[in-house]
């Protein structure tokens, strides 16, 4: 049986942002780094911000907590996401300092607290294409 | 900082209808917003020579405009590409213009079918580019859908609760009651409040703006010249734009934003202040971009009217009501007024320092402020009579 095709949203990588989603479709979380500061950067850039330096790219953890969330209710656009509501969006805080964003996953959304620890999973939507989808981790 | 206090005045203000469906272009609704404007003035467009407008690629360009309405030589047409940001920047570049001898009288607008055409909230592109690769794909689309991020983040650091947000909701409602310009003039209580359902947790459907269709404009001219004029002048004392750190490419790309629980009214605040050589308590009335409810407090601690994380309390107990310490979004605001992209907080104030807000009017407000945008990028104005 043939599967509808993938209707959302989906990014188009670009000449920063391949190797985040080259990563991605490998079930790995790379990160940009700066190796003069050692700071890590989300989203993907050419240069550094501050030392200006070009980044180097390096698999992270995929460990962090919850720094907010929300519960989408009410889909947008309606037809593309009344099968997903209620679904969680989060800005997560990872171990190596910097923030990114994702999904939240396997965790009621009344259940969603800051800073409850999660751990990055790989929700692959198309061939190309895989999104992060966090999910609680052990603390 | 804004070194113009008190050189330049709004001599004119001017509105269209607000509603669901203006039925009508945009170029029209922005056309008529500013003839309304130079004739409250009373000016003709033989007069004006500059015209500015911000928009996100949903207006008519102030070219457009201006060819509309016959100005012969617009020696300053511009349009920003600014969001709820823009409302005031608009207004200051126009003095920024006249005193660098670009233009003698701007006429500055805001219009759009923002209900009946191009929605903000209403979703985007199906290929995400940018940094709204990020966003985008997770089904993080919408306005709300962006600020509700920061409105948690709020509560989580502050303790902010609904209750705080209800306060808002209905303390403009009740504004909007009496306003015959606003769309929403049902009473609100805090039951509909509470009953409302929630469209992207922590907002209910009340905490969201409404969207409308219309256009506002205002003509900026020098003081002196201004006090010749029809109206009585209301004098520009201070004003400031822009934020703090990582702004961002656009409203989703506050990744790397410091802390999503204060925003760039903090950055903005000693600016605006010193500008203007007043302090917070001198403010009579404060037309407060409000977006969503949160966005007030954000406002009200970042601007110094109270500190960081005491917004909540502050609002609470009437306080911002017309009879209050501190009346805020006397109009009813974007909450219930119309969502004219924080240009009618501009109207409003003007109209209040002139003493012609009817039922609504603060009486002897003499100093008042206007501020847009609500998150990593904004503007505020301080105006008196």
């Amino acid at each position: 049986m043939a599967s509808k095709p993938y209707a959302k949203p989906l990014p188009v990588p670009d000449s920063e942002s391949t190797p985040f989603w080259d990563g991605m479709r490998e079930g790995k979380l790379m990160l940009q780094r700066c190796a003069s500061s050692g700071e890590y950067l989300f989203p993907a850039v050419t240069f550094c911000p501050g030392s200006l330096e070009r980044p180097e790219w390096t698999q992270a953890s995929g460990k962090g907590t919850v720094f907010s969330w929300i519960v989408v209710r009410h889909p947008v656009p309606r037809d593309i996401y009344a099968d997903l509501v209620p679904y969680v969006v989060a800005l997560i805080d990872l171990e190596e300092g910097c923030r990114m964003t994702g999904n939240l996953v396997d965790c009621a959304p009344e259940d969603v607290r800051a800073g409850m620890p999660v751990e990055i999973g790989f929700n692959r939507v198309t061939a190309e294409i895989t999104l992060p989808a966090f999910r609680p981790a052990e603390g | 900082m804004f070194k113009l206090r008190d050189k330049y005045a709004i001599a004119g203000i001017g509105t269209t209808d607000y509603s669901k469906f203006s039925g009508r272009t945009v170029r029209s609704l922005a056309t008529e917003a500013c003839l309304k404007a130079i004739e409250d003035a009373g000016l003709t467009v033989a007069d004006i020579d500059g015209i500015v407008s911000f928009n996100f690629n949903d207006s008519a360009p102030a070219m457009g405009v201006a060819t509309e309405m016959g100005i012969v030589n617009a020696g300053y047409a511009v349009d920003y590409a600014a969001g709820g940001n823009g409302a005031n920047l608009i207004t200051l570049a126009a003095t920024a213009a006249i005193e660098a001898g670009l233009a003698k009288n701007v006429v500055c607008f805001r219009a759009m079918n923002g209900r009946s055409g191009f929605r903000l909230g209403g979703g985007r592109d199906m290929s995400a580019y940018g940094v709204t690769q990020y966003t985008a794909p997770l089904g993080w689309i919408t306005y709300p859908q962006a600020m509700a991020m920061w409105a948690r983040r709020h509560m989580i650091d502050f303790g902010t609760t609904e209750e705080h947000w209800a306060e808002i909701a209905t303390t403009f409602r009740d504004n909007a009651v009496i306003n015959p310009r606003a769309m929403q003039r049902t009473p609100m209580t805090k039951d509909d409040y509470y009953n409302s359902r929630f469209i992207v947790d922590p907002f209910r459907m009340y905490d969201i703006c409404l969207e409308s269709d219309g256009a506002c404009a205002v003509v900026i001219t020098a003081a002196e010249h201004a006090r010749d004029l029809k109206q009585k002048p209301v004098y520009i004392m201070g004003g400031a734009y822009g934020g703090g750190p990582s702004q961002g490419d656009d409203l989703f790309d506050a990744i790397r934003w410091p802390s999503h629980s204060h925003n760039c009214f903090k950055y903005l605040a000693d600016d605006l202040w010193g500008s203007a050589g007043i302090k917070p308590e001198d403010v009579d009335v404060a037309e407060i971009y409000d977006c969503f409810t949160y966005s007030v407090l954000m406002a009200l601690e970042g601007l110094g009217f109270c500190k960081d994380g005491e917004g909540g309390p502050f609002v609470m107990d009437g306080r911002i009501a017309r009879a209050g310490a501190l009346p805020v979004n006397t109009h009813g605001g974007l909450l219930s007024e119309a969502y004219i992209h924080g240009f009618n907080h501009v109207i409003e104030a003007v109209e209040q320092l002139r003493g012609q807000s009817g039922a609504r009017q603060i009486e002897g407000a003499e100093i008042a402020l206007t501020t847009a945008g609500a998150m990593t990028c904004g503007s505020a104005m301080i105006l008196r009579n």
